[in-house]
């Protein structure tokens, strides 16, 4: 980790935030790696189950552990976690258990009876997955047949009477210029739209030089942020971009083993949803509960120090920037203390890289998928998960 | 307001935290924070009391803070997170 600068007693919010709470309020929970696509940027390199995966009744046992820690909501994904045959009743489950659930899924299973079941209860939340906003684009990343997929889910879940379910885009250089239809398609269905980060994290890295935004296509997503404000949610995905100007609403904080954390199909927990790699493996479930990882776990504890902005700290945006993602660093063969490799400034330009580190997991398909990505231009497979790294709105804060 | 009854409302679950609480409403799936010990000790008691002024008085809120209490407790009801409450 980074140098370890002296510690100041909280004062803001965020210095709270910093120093970790005693629950994560955005904690991930992969059910499963068995996905039915093959997305090329796959954050958690998803496609076959593990062996190991987390029986029904460890499921239930760490719901249990949620509603003691006042978990009050986790975010489920995977794999595609619909795939899970025990999804549905580990969901009810949750629901009795008083933890709400937001699910991402790419659509497939969304039947209208689902919908209207989903429909019913108000803790239970859909993200569904679109990374184009026509099948020109969508369909050569989360593959054939999803574009249509994802609209049939969405049509169900309107049909039913969900509201403000998500449609949740991950931004890359093929639909930065579709922002305006995303928006209009997440309308026509009393959806919200939701925007994240493409991050090299799973397949995401093996991608990422082809399909990260190029810098002025982050100068036309910022301003559009702003131009939109809070009506479109980020998950603070986007703080780096704050650099361009005013900061962006929401934490502006890497909240990495401090208010966010994975819980993987197998149980182990990592720091963030994208950053599945032994580096960042805190423990796991299946040695002594999710609640002593959290709390003690050696690695979380040095993520709860303040860090050092290393060559950012001389950077005028460093406050609301504090130099980006940690996952996209690492993943990128950048040191961890120094700038985002999409840094708004070109300060990532002087850095020097070093090696891509090797991923530490894969359960990508090995053969081939029905509904695998058109290869146009761009070489591999599909993602369901998107992290909440920070589930704060702005509107969230109460000063007391 | 400061002379009725009002209840932290009933799908609103308070997490304690060292600043204060998270406060988390399952219905709207909205997350607030409350950044005041103080503030999350008036908004448990309200249920117990007759009205906000008592609450206030008990919870030893001495007459400076009020108007910020005040404050605080009208945007707590402006996001429903605390609402009146029916004391027929
Ligand atoms: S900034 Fe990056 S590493 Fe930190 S919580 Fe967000 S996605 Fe994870
Ligand atoms: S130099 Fe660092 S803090 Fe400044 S904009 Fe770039 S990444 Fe952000």
């Amino acid at each position: 980790m980074t140098a370890v600068a002296e510690r100041r007693a909280p004062t803001r919010l965020v210095d709270h935030f910093e120093y970790g709470l005693d629950a994560p309020i955005c904690l991930t929970w992969e059910l499963t790696y068995a996905c039915n696509l093959a997305c090329v940027h796959c954050l958690s390199s998803s496609g076959r189950r593990d062996p190991r995966e987390l029986s029904t009744d460890e499921c239930k046992a760490l719901i249990d552990e949620f509603e003691r820690m006042q978990i009050f909501y986790v975010n489920i994904g995977g794999g595609e976690p619909t795939v899970r045959p025990d999804f549905w009743e580990l969901l009810d489950y949750a629901v009795e258990h008083h933890v709400g659930v937001k699910f991402s899924t790419n659509g497939f299973r969304i039947t209208k009876e689902r919908a209207e079941r989903l429909a019913a209860t108000d803790y239970v939340d859909v993200q569904v997955s679109l990374d184009g906003a026509t099948p020109e684009v969508n369909d050569p990343i989360r593959g054939a047949g999803t574009y249509d997929a994802a609209i049939r889910a969405m049509d169900n879940l309107r049909d039913a009477g969900m509201k403000d379910f998500k449609l949740s885009v991950v931004c890359t250089r093929e639909n930065i210029s579709q922002l305006d239809e995303f928006k209009k398609i997440a309308d026509d269905h009393g959806a919200q739209l939701r925007l994240t980060r493409l991050r090299p994290a799973g397949r995401g890295a093996d991608v990422w030089q082809d399909l990260h935004p190029l810098p002025h296509q982050q100068r036309e997503l910022y301003d559009w942020l702003v131009a939109n404000g809070e009506k479109v949610l980020t998950g603070d995905s986007f703080f780096h971009l704050s650099a361009f100007g005013d900061a962006l609403p929401g934490l502006n904080l890497c909240g990495a083993g401090r208010v966010v954390c994975l819980v993987d199909p197998v149980g182990d927990v990592y720091a963030c949803p994208f950053a599945i790699h032994e580096n960042f493996l805190a423990g796991s479930i299946r040695d002594e509960g999710f609640q002593h990882v959290w709390r003690e776990a050696e690695l979380f504890k040095s993520l709860r120090e303040p860090q050092t902005g290393g060559a950012c700290s001389s950077c005028s945006a460093y406050d609301s920037c504090r130099g980006g993602c940690m996952a996209a660093k690492f993943f990128t063969g950048m040191p961890l203390d120094g700038p985002d490799p999409e840094c708004v400034k070109g300060n990532a330009e002087f850095v020097t890289v070093g090696d891509r580190p090797a991923p530490s997991q894969d359960h990508s398909h090995k053969g081939t998928v029905r509904n695998a990505p058109v290869p146009v231009k761009i070489g591999r497979r599909p993602p369901t998960t998107m992290c909440d790294e920070s589930p704060v709105n702005p509107g969230d804060f109460v000063v007391g | 307001m400061l002379e009725e009854a009002w209840t932290l409302n009933g799908s609103v679950a308070l997490r304690p935290e060292t600043f204060g609480a998270l406060a988390y409403d399952f219905t709207t799936r909205r997350l607030s924070f409350l950044k005041d010990p103080a503030l999350v000790d008036v908004v448990r008691q309200l249920r117990n009391h007759p009205n906000i002024a008592e609450t206030l008085d008990a919870v030893g809120i001495s007459d400076g803070e009020r108007p910020r209490f005040r404050a605080a407790l009208e945007r707590l009801a402006d996001q429903h997170l605390i609402v009146r409450r029916n004391t027929q």
